[in-house]
C-alpha cells in the first residue's frame, strides 16, 4: 500500500557519496576565480544558517525529530542550533503562541542581527490553527514579518526540511542591499519595528 | 468519630440558622449555598470549629448562569478537611450588574491567586484582595472571556485573517 504522505515515495538513489554544493557562476582560469559578492556571500550565508528554535508545543517535537540522526538538518549546515537570538539567523516559531507570547516573540526577533530570517512552522504558528480563541495569537505575522509558512498540524520533518530549502533559497538569492531599502523599511515600519 | 455530611451541616444549622440553605449531596459531596455576605464568616467558622478543622482551600472557581437573574454569577469554594479527608463545596451567589464578593486572602493564602483568576475570567470582583489584576489572560483585555454573554465567535476580536479561516469577505461577525 503507498504510505499516506507525499513526501517520500520513491526511493531516490544517491547521485555521489559525497555531495557538496556547487560553485557559483563565474570565470575561472588558472589560479583564479572570479564571481560576483554577492553570489559568494548567499552561497556561504545559505549553507551556515544558524537557527534558533522557539518550540512552544507539539511542532517543537517534530523540530526535535528534525535535527536527529534521521532527518538530521545537519545536512544543510544547521546543526548549530543556538539558544541566544543574537548569534541566530533564522527564527523557527514551531507552536501555538498566545497573546500574552507576542512580546516575547517580538523581542526575540528584535534581539535578532539583521540579516535575519523567519520561518512559521505549522497551523497555529501561521495561523493561530484549531485555537480560534480569546487567548490565542493568530499567525505570528500579526506581531513580526515571516518569510516562509510550513503548514500542517503538525508538519512532518521532510515539510520542514522543504520549509528549510525555500528559506536557503530565499538567502541565497537575497539582494545584498534588500534590507537597506525603502521597501524593507517600509514593511518594518508596518510592523512598528525601526 | 468520623467527621459525616450529617454532623458538619447539624453544626453549620446550629451555628447560622436559616442563613445556610440549599443543602445538598451531589455523589456524597455536601454543598450548600448562604448569602453572599455571609461568606467570610461562614469560611472562618468552618476553619476555626475543632471538630469540623476545613483548613485546605482547594479550590475556589466562579460559575455563570445567564438565566438566573439576580444570581448570575456562582462563587464556589471547595474546601478539604485534610485531618479526616472530607471535602464540602460551598456557593455564595452574586448579581452580575454588581459583582462584589469579600476576599477569602485574609484566611487562605492560596485564595489569593485563585481569586485573580476568578477575576480575570468571570470578572468577580474581590473586596479587600491586595493585588486584584489579571493573571492569565493579557492586561488590555477588555472583557471576561468565560462569561456566557458572548456568541460562540467573538464579535469583539480584530485579529482573525478570515483568508485563514477558509471564508471570504466579512463574517457575519464583523457586520456592525
Amino acid at each position: 500500500m503507498a504510505r499516506p504522505v507525499q513526501y517520500n515515495i520513491t526511493n531516490k538513489p544517491l547521485e555521489k557519496p559525497i555531495s557538496i554544493v556547487s560553485a557559483p557562476e563565474g570565470y575561472m582560469g588558472e589560479g583564479f576565480f572570479a564571481s560576483k559578492l554577492s553570489d559568494v556571500v548567499g552561497l556561504a550565508r545559505k549553507n551556515s544558517i544558524w537557527p534558533l528554535p522557539f518550540a512552544t508545543s507539539c511542532c517543537g517535537i517534530e523540530f526535535m525529530a528534525l535535527m536527529a540522526s534521521h532527518y538530521d538538518l545537519a545536512r544543510f549546515g544547521s546543526e548549530r542550533v543556538s539558544f541566544t537570538p543574537r548569534q541566530c539567523d533564522l527564527l523557527m516559531v514551531m507552536g501555538t503562541i498566545a497573546k500574552k507570547m507576542a512580546p516575547v516573540v517580538k523581542q526575540v526577533y528584535l534581539q535578532m542581527a539583521e540579516p535575519r530570517w523567519v520561518l512559521a512552522m505549522g497551523a497555529c504558528a501561521s495561523s493561530g490553527g484549531i485555537f480560534d480563541t480569546y487567548s490565542v495569537l493568530q499567525g505570528i505575522d500579526q506581531i513580526i514579518p515571516v518569510d516562509v509558512y510550513v503548514p500542517g498540524c503538525p508538519p512532518r520533518p521532510e515539510a520542514v526540511i522543504d520549509g528549510f530549502m525555500r528559506i536557503q533559497e530565499l538567502v541565497e538569492h537575497e539582494s545584498l542591499r534588500r534590507r537597506n531599502s525603502d521597501r524593507y523599511k517600509e514593511l518594518m515600519e508596518t510592523y512598528g519595528i525601526q | 468519630m468520623a467527621l459525616t455530611n450529617e454532623i458538619i451541616r447539624h453544626k453549620l444549622i446550629e451555628k447560622f440558622g436559616e442563613e445556610v440553605t440549599g443543602f445538598e449531596e451531589p455523589y456524597g459531596m455536601l454543598s450548600f449555598t448562604s448569602d453572599k455576605n455571609l461568606n467570610l464568616k461562614l469560611l472562618q467558622f468552618l476553619y476555626d470549629e475543632p471538630s469540623l478543622g476545613f483548613r485546605f482551600l482547594t479550590d475556589l472557581c466562579a460559575v455563570h448562569y445567564p438565566n438566573n437573574t439576580g444570581k448570575e454569577l456562582a462563587v464556589v469554594y471547595h474546601l478539604h478537611n485534610l485531618r479526616e479527608n472530607v471535602r464540602l463545596r460551598y456557593k455564595v451567589f452574586t448579581d452580575i450588574a454588581k459583582p462584589d464578593v469579600f476576599s477569602a486572602y485574609a484566611l487562605f493564602s492560596a485564595a489569593n491567586w485563585m481569586e485573580r483568576e476568578t477575576f480575570d475570567f468571570f470578572g468577580v470582583n474581590f473586596v479587600g484582595h491586595p493585588n486584584l489584576k489579571r493573571i492569565l489572560n493579557v492586561e488590555e483585555m477588555e472583557y471576561f472571556p468565560l462569561r456566557k454573554e458572548y456568541p460562540l465567535e467573538d464579535q469583539k476580536r480584530i485579529d482573525k485573517d478570515d483568508e485563514m479561516f477558509g471564508r471570504e469577505g466579512e463574517t457575519q461577525a464583523y457586520i456592525k
